[in-house]
């Protein structure tokens, strides 16, 4: 009991977001004329994956008490990448696939050496890294357009039952065993592969402790024989593969890549509304990617509320800005427990 | 055939040959040889600044050395990080806190070397058991290893910090100030483990101002001053009062303005009674009259710094009374603690961060503070203000080029003149200061306690809190020992000595005794 009182407690932000989202979502689906269905479960997991990617994206570094500016980037230009080498014999898609991820993971660990050998803020150095991502992606890709492989792009932005009748796998998705889970969308799937693999053992790892005690506090963190630099390396580095990720399914969806620079901008604002309603404090130190999930998810929910209530869209920044203010004065409670108000203002 | 070298005594653990460290122009350790044994307590003395802080960063891998070498057990050694003295068995208790205070306890206690698991993933079950049992050594039981450690008292947090430490397995610990948060309970517990330490072989340094902690735990004892090594001798073969010679030992360096002859005391101006706040500040009680200078004193952290702060309305939640000229004005904010009937001013600690707008002129950060005086309607007077600002220039003898320059072009005393002008404007007529004379040279020092007299003289009250234990005898006409956020002693006139005072913030308990007879 009182173990699940202190787990609750140190949840308290993700436990709002996914009660933002579920509130959020409920109430539209029910509005919905095919409410609770899987074909609109599919459509809207297909609409969340990019954004999802990207908010995790950007909790790596804000963990350490950092920022990444270029997480809109890096997902423009593995979006650019994949339009031209998702495509061919299956060995060719799969390399592709491989090339589009390296790239988001080398586009990452260049952010984590100009922050950590360079010493630069990590708000300017992303700032500048994000610029050259995005020129990368424009000349890879000046206009919008490409070539993805139509059948994989079908494959793995539907339901599990499309999947495999694509490609012809267990009688062609109708096997009687496969019913009860075929309707599942497959990026949902995709999104809960990667914070099994890849999220939590990362967070588990004697490096993803390091990230969080950085946030907590450097000084301290260092004393205790952290290795600092390979900790903050390694934060950028896994933002980027996330940030890849979210660009080669960008690409899947849209069958094409377009190095949209208002569209990676953004994403990138974005995916800071996103952490921070997920409970991630921006000081560094709290939370994780899955709050930052939830976080992006109740940015799309507001966005099908819309579609729903038929209200102006311009209207819906305005609505997404009173969300976040919510959520961030929640998280601003604790300035009433500081005893010495010079410690308000650091 | 035998090599009579080797006979007797174990070769030291711990051997620092010729030490030398300098931080800029300030000499932190000059030529130090020292060192220590496996099986023993060894215990670190000296007055605040004597260099105990920067030994131990340097035998912890903090700062590396600028001369001299380090042998561990015979082989000659360099520590690049903490890590690296880590790997070698070297452990360090610090005094402010290592700890990260949003991860869990358990998190905590096993940051450096977490147990593994499959994939050398941290496995957080025999982690958790891991923390249990360290917790246990030290006897908190009741610490929950989930829970965050921001969320523990003080007390608690010290205690996991030990814990933390002794999952290392050190060879080499360090205790620095490591029981100053402790309940008497714990220290009880902590001197226990410290022994069965000792029995186990290990080498531990224990630095503490609390002179009976070091009668009952060390064997050893060695004494600094000024950044070199005095003395070290066997527990026991000193009496404290020798302990303390040896750690003053030097003589007055500055000239002192007279201080006034008083037949009976002044008016009091500020009156504290009973000043609480949190675990810093526990029932403190003085009084400052009109034309007083009266000192801080005590060893660092004993609350000086959060009494001034408390006074000028930067701490939440104080309770007691604060008087000015008998009526209640406890101040909510800075911005009130200088309103004309409270009339406060505070030269901060840190000039650079709480005095100083850097990036801004001399100019503007002279008028800061006295703007409010220097408005014609809603704007601010030019005419004035320069006038203001030039006077303050030429009375305080403030070196600068332009007016318009940054201040942060200017040389250390200079801004520090800069931010007493700054206050001086308001015309206070209580002056706080934050130990105002660190890092600036002697000469402007000495401007600086003619400055201080010449106020008091001219009716402010003056209360002054510094490290330095000859501006405590020559500027104050009264000094008040801090211990435990409490006063423990007040010396007038000719008791004000460096004996007292020394003996005073050791809290000894002969001290207060002979001090008064």
């Amino acid at each position: 009991m009182n173990e699940l009182r202190i787990r609750l407690g140190q949840n308290l932000g993700l436990l709002l977001a996914v009660l933002l989202f579920l509130t959020f979502y409920l109430v539209y689906n029910s509005l919905h004329p095919r409410g609770f269905s899987a074909t609109v479960l599919v459509q809207n997991a297909n609409e969340s994956f990019v954004i999802v990617a990207v908010a995790m994206a950007q909790t790596v570094p804000v963990l350490t008490g950092g920022l990444d500016l270029s997480v809109g980037a890096i997902m423009t230009l593995v979006n650019c990448v994949a339009s031209v080498v998702v495509n061919g014999s299956p060995l060719q898609m799969l390399g592709g696939i491989v090339l589009c991820l390296a790239v988001g993971t080398l586009a990452g660990l260049v952010n984590g050496l100009v922050v950590v050998v360079g010493r630069l803020q990590p708000i300017i150095a992303t700032l500048a890294t994000g610029a050259i991502y995005i020129g990368l992606a424009l000349f890879i890709r000046p206009s919008p357009g490409g070539n993805v492989d139509d059948d994989l792009s079908w494959a793995l932005t539907n339901d599990l039952g499309e999947l495999f009748a694509t490609y012809g796998l267990f009688e062609d998705g109708e096997a009687p065993w496969l019913a009860p889970i075929a309707w599942l969308p497959v990026p949902l799937l995709v999104m809960v592969a990667v914070v099994l693999l890849v999220w939590l053992p990362f967070r588990n790892s004697v490096t993803g402790r390091g990230v969080y005690a950085i946030g907590s506090a450097e000084g301290a963190a260092y004393m205790s024989g952290v290795r600092i630099a390979r900790c903050k390396i390694a934060a950028y580095t896994l933002g980027g593969f996330f940030a890849g990720l979210g660009g080669l399914y960008l690409a899947l969806q849209t069958s094409s890549g377009n190095a949209d620079v208002p569209q990676a901008a953004q994403y990138t604002l974005n995916s800071i509304a996103a952490v921070v309603i997920g409970g991630t404090s921006l000081m560094g130190g709290t939370g994780g990617v899955v709050g930052s999930i939830f976080g992006a998810l109740v940015i799309r929910a507001i966005a099908f509320n819309f579609r729903i209530f038929e209200i102006e869209p311009i209207m819906q920044p305005l609505f997404e800005g009173l969300v976040l203010l919510a959520a961030v004065s929640i998280g601003a409670a604790r300035v009433f427990r500081v005893k010495n108000r010079l410690e308000l203002l650091g | 055939m035998f090599r009579t070298k080797d006979v007797g005594a174990p070769p030291p653990f711990l051997e620092l040959v010729g030490v030398s460290k300098r931080y800029g122009g300030v000499r932190a350790l000059e030529g130090v040889d020292f060192a220590c044994r496996r099986g023993s307590i060894h215990a670190v003395l000296g007055e605040n600044g004597a260099g105990k802080s920067t030994l131990i960063k340097i035998i912890a891998g903090v700062v590396q050395p600028d001369e001299g070498s380090i042998r561990l057990a015979g082989q000659q050694v360099t520590f690049p990080d903490p890590l690296a003295a880590n790997a070698q068995g070297i452990v360090c208790i610090f005094q402010e806190l290592s700890l990260m205070p949003d991860l869990s306890v358990a998190d905590n206690i096993g940051i450096s070397n977490p147990p593994r698991g499959r994939l050398g993933l941290i496995d957080k079950r025999a982690q958790r058991r891991r923390a249990e049992e360290l917790l246990a050594r030290v006897g908190c039981e009741d610490v929950n290893p989930l829970e965050r450690v921001a969320n523990l008292p003080l007390s608690r947090r010290q205690m996991v910090e030990i814990a933390k430490a002794l999952g290392r397995d050190p060879k080499l610990l360090i205790l620095d100030e490591a029981t100053s948060a402790l309940t008497s309970g714990d220290v009880a517990k902590v001197y226990e483990i410290l022994k069965s330490l000792r029995r186990d072989g290990l080498c531990l340094l224990y630095i503490s101002h609390r002179m009976h902690e070091i009668e009952a735990l060390a064997d050893t004892c060695s004494v600094f001053r000024n950044g070199r090594h005095i003395d070290t001798f066997a527990a026991g073969t000193r009496t404290s009062d020798e302990i303390v010679q040896l750690m003053i030992g030097r003589e007055m360096a500055h000239v002192y303005p007279d201080k006034p002859q008083r037949n009976q005391p002044p008016a009091p101006v500020l009156e504290v009674r009973d000043l609480r706040w949190t675990d810093r500040l526990n029932g403190i009680s003085l009084t400052v009259g009109k034309g007083e200078i009266v000192g801080l004193g005590g060893l660092d952290g004993q609350g000086q710094r959060e009494l001034l702060l408390a006074l000028f309305g930067v701490l939440r939640g104080t309770e007691g009374e604060i008087l000015v000229d008998g009526r209640p004005r406890a101040p909510g904010s800075p911005a009130q603690a200088k309103r004309k009937q409270t009339g406060m001013a505070l030269i901060p600690e840190d000039r650079k961060t709480e005095g100083l707008m850097l990036p801004m002129s001399v100019a503007e950060n002279i008028s800061l503070a006295a703007l409010g005086g220097l408005v014609s309607g809603p704007f601010i007077d030019r005419e004035k203000e320069t006038a203001a600002i030039e006077r303050m220039v030429a009375k305080l003898r403030i070196k600068v080029g332009d007016l318009a320059d940054p201040v942060a072009t200017l040389s250390g005393g200079n801004q520090q003149k800069v931010v007493i002008a700054k206050w001086l404007l308001t015309e206070p007529r209580i002056v706080l200061l934050n130990d105002p004379t660190r890092g600036i040279d002697v000469g402007t020092k000495q401007e600086l306690y003619q400055l201080l007299r010449d106020l008091a003289d001219a009716g402010a009250s003056i209360l002054f809190y510094t490290t330095d234990y000859d501006e405590l005898i020559g500027c104050c006409d009264r000094v008040l020992i801090l211990y435990d956020g409490r006063v423990v002693r007040t010396l007038e006139g000719a008791d004000i000595t460096e004996t007292n005072i020394v003996a005073s913030s050791l809290n000894l308990p002969g001290a207060g005794a002979a001090a008064t007879a």
